[in-house]
């Protein structure tokens, strides 16, 4: 039997037979059946997943728990590997936009986003200003309910049910206007290669404006509910807590690393898509707790709704593609007076558009940390190359420094509030 | 989907001599006549199995169980408060596949989850149905590659197929409606009688004697 095969083995049973190893914070009154006894306890390997309510997905988790505290803490991943990156060369450029986007399923315009980005990078092509602004918009509407979805699911694995429905009643109005900019409430494919899909239609700004009005009472009232919650508080502050140096060396970004200290947005840092027109706050944690992190995203929420705001009232007029014929589709009314635009489109469609070779790494803020795009191209229709580094995948590896030595409830608490998502480890 | 509203026939007086009369049956003080036509009026008759089949299809406790972006919609429909499921009876998630009895294959079927998913299926206690959401767990939809099965029915029954991707939750419910409507028709406990698919069964390693699967 192979060795990988032998660790996944579910159950078994094993005693210590040294101490434990040092590094192991055992916290004054947890576990403490007998120091002296400790070397008779035993190890319980249990299985966690793939198919378990809290592991957010199809996550497998070997624990090994001495009583209630974890001990050790093994994922195991590709329980929902689709071979996307693969998929996308088999495609052409545009064509891709819609593999991508299944990646990471909760922040779809963040993956389109990082895509275009590098293949408008290797085109060389600018993106006017009002397509930005659109992007922009779009993009941090997505992040509002990626951290709705977040907050719902998070607080109901620490056993808060209404803000499962709270949040989803907010996040049902974003899909809305998803819905109404592109016809689809998820994998919307409004990001193009050099623009978006189309202009936002009429009543789309006043419906915006009416829900970024409600939107912040309505963080209002789910702090209200949460952090007056002896429970919640109880089960957050303090547990966790992984050091800003450990979180640094392990790669791991977004709301984890600002939770712990640490102010670094992409947004702000290496600002994109026009980032550098708004005026947003990085909300950073203090302590680097799960309390932490859940505050971090809340004030998320609040800064993305001021920058929805502001590209709302700042929102330039002009096209909102770029008018490269050669990359982005001629409007429909041309194709029945212009032979040229004609043309155009049937090269596009059937072929798509040539990249020169070359290859470009985009990296973008996305809800869950940073989200790059490589793409490498050949100098055909298709890219050679499509490479993900996806926030989900880096930041995993940070909760095994979550988890080891907190009791198991903890160790829950702290996977809510890693947040990630399995399509975008696994791709 | 078809809505039929039919006004309620009779007055206010009507109503309240049937509950007067409701109220006297209930107090014993009906008799002879009178609780015969009570009978006559108030009685509906119908096979076991098809009362057995009503109760049901009202009574449907999915698993909580999520594969990829449909799970998202998935949970959109159960806990949102727009498309509310207990309308449909089917609120009750279990985590525990002993206790659930409808299976939604929400998102993309890896190669490496297929066996995972045939284990949890056998789990669950018959009668038991699988819906099959989005076109991943259909046919593999876009993703035609190496690393996911083509179609959740390879490796079990489906009952009902929701097409999109993701499907709307809409689009769930009303597959929801119809698996209610087979529920009540095709009365047949067990996917191998519904199916007619004697002489699949695995045989286990421990011998012919062992149970099957």
């Amino acid at each position: 039997m192979s060795d990988y095969r032998e660790r996944e083995k579910s159950i078994s049973i094993g005693t210590i037979e040294e101490e434990p190893v040092s590094g192991t914070r055992l916290e004054p009154g947890v576990a403490d059946d007998g120091g002296e006894e400790r070397g008779e306890a035993e190890l319980l390997t249990i299985n966690l997943g793939p198919h378990h309510p809290a592991t957010h997905g199809v996550l497998r988790l070997l624990c090994t728990l001495e009583g209630e505290t974890v001990r050790n803490i093994e994922p195991i991943i590709g329980y929902v590997h689709t071979g996307i990156e693969k998929s996308c060369e088999d495609q052409e450029y545009w064509k891709a936009i819609t593999f991508v986007e299944r990646m990471d399923y909760l922040s779809y315009y963040f993956n389109a986003y990082a895509y275009c980005s590098a293949v408008e990078t290797l085109l060389d092509e600018e993106v006017p200003p009002r397509a930005q602004y659109l992007r922009v918009i779009h993009m941090e509407l997505n992040r509002i309910a990626s951290h709705l979805f977040w907050l719902g699911t998070g607080a109901l694995d620490i056993g808060a049910i209404t803000m499962l429905w709270w949040a989803l009643r907010e996040r049902d109005l974003i899909l809305d206007l998803f819905e109404m900019s592109s016809g689809q409430r998820f994998h919307t494919r409004y990001f193009q290669v050099g623009g978006v899909m189309e202009d936002i239609p009429p009543g789309f700004e006043a419906k915006l404006r009416e829900f970024l009005a409600q939107m912040p009472a309505r963080v209002d009232q789910y702090e209200a509910l949460l952090d007056q919650n002896e429970i919640w508080l109880q089960r957050t502050q303090n547990t966790g807590i992984v050091p800003l140096e450990k979180l640094l060396e392990l790669g791991v970004t977004g709301p984890l690393l600002r939770a712990a200290g640490k102010p670094w947005d992409l947004r702000k840092a290496m600002p994109y898509c026009s980032y550098e027109d708004f005026d947003f706050k990085i909300p950073v944690g203090t302590v680097g707790d799960n309390y932490d992190r859940y505050r971090v995203r809340m004030a998320e929420i609040r800064e993305s709704v001021g920058i929805v705001q502001q590209a709302l009232d700042g929102l330039p007029e002009g096209p909102y593609i770029t008018g490269n014929r050669k990359v982005a589709l001629p409007p429909r009314h041309e194709l029945a007076t212009s032979m040229e635009a004609l043309i155009h489109h049937f090269k596009l469609v059937t072929e798509g558009f040539r990249v020169p070779p070359g290859e470009a790494y985009v990296a973008i803020e996305s809800p869950r940390g940073e989200l790059g795009c490589f793409v490498l191209a050949d100098g055909s229709a298709k890219p050679a190359r499509v490479h993900m580094r996806d926030p989900s995948f880096v930041n995993l590896q940070a909760l095994k420094h979550m988890g080891e030595g907190t009791v198991i409830a903890d160790f829950i608490a702290c996977l809510a509030m890693l947040d990630p998502i399995l399509g975008g480890i696994d791709r | 989907m078809e809505v039929i509203r039919t006004k309620v026939s009779g007055s206010k007086e009507d109503f309240r001599a049937k509950q007067l009369s409701a109220q006297q049956m209930l107090r014993g003080d009906l008799d002879g006549a009178g609780l015969e036509e009570y009978v006559e009026k108030r009685l509906l008759l119908t096979k076991l199995q098809d009362a057995q089949g009503w109760a049901r299809k009202n009574a449907i406790w999915p698993l909580g169980f999520g594969l990829a972006c449909c799970a998202i919609e998935m949970i959109t429909v159960i806990g949102s408060p727009r498309n509310d499921l207990s309308r449909f009876g089917a609120e009750v998630i279990r985590f525990s596949p002993r206790q659930a009895d409808l299976l939604i294959l929400s998102g993309r079927v890896s190669i490496k989850m297929a066996p995972i998913i045939r284990r949890i299926y056998d789990q669950m206690l018959e009668p038991k149905w699988v819906i099959s959401m989005g076109a991943c767990a259909s046919s593999a939809g876009m993703f035609n590659n190496y690393a996911l099965v083509a179609g959740a029915d390879k490796f079990l029954p489906v009952d009902v197929y929701v097409p999109g991707c993701p499907p709307r939750p809409e689009a769930l419910m009303y597959g929801i409606l119809k698996l209610q409507d087979k529920i009540t028709r095709e009365p047949e406990l067990g996917w191998r009688e519904r199916y007619r698919a004697d002489g699949t069964e695995e045989i286990s390693d421990a011998g012919p004697d062992a149970p099957r699967r």
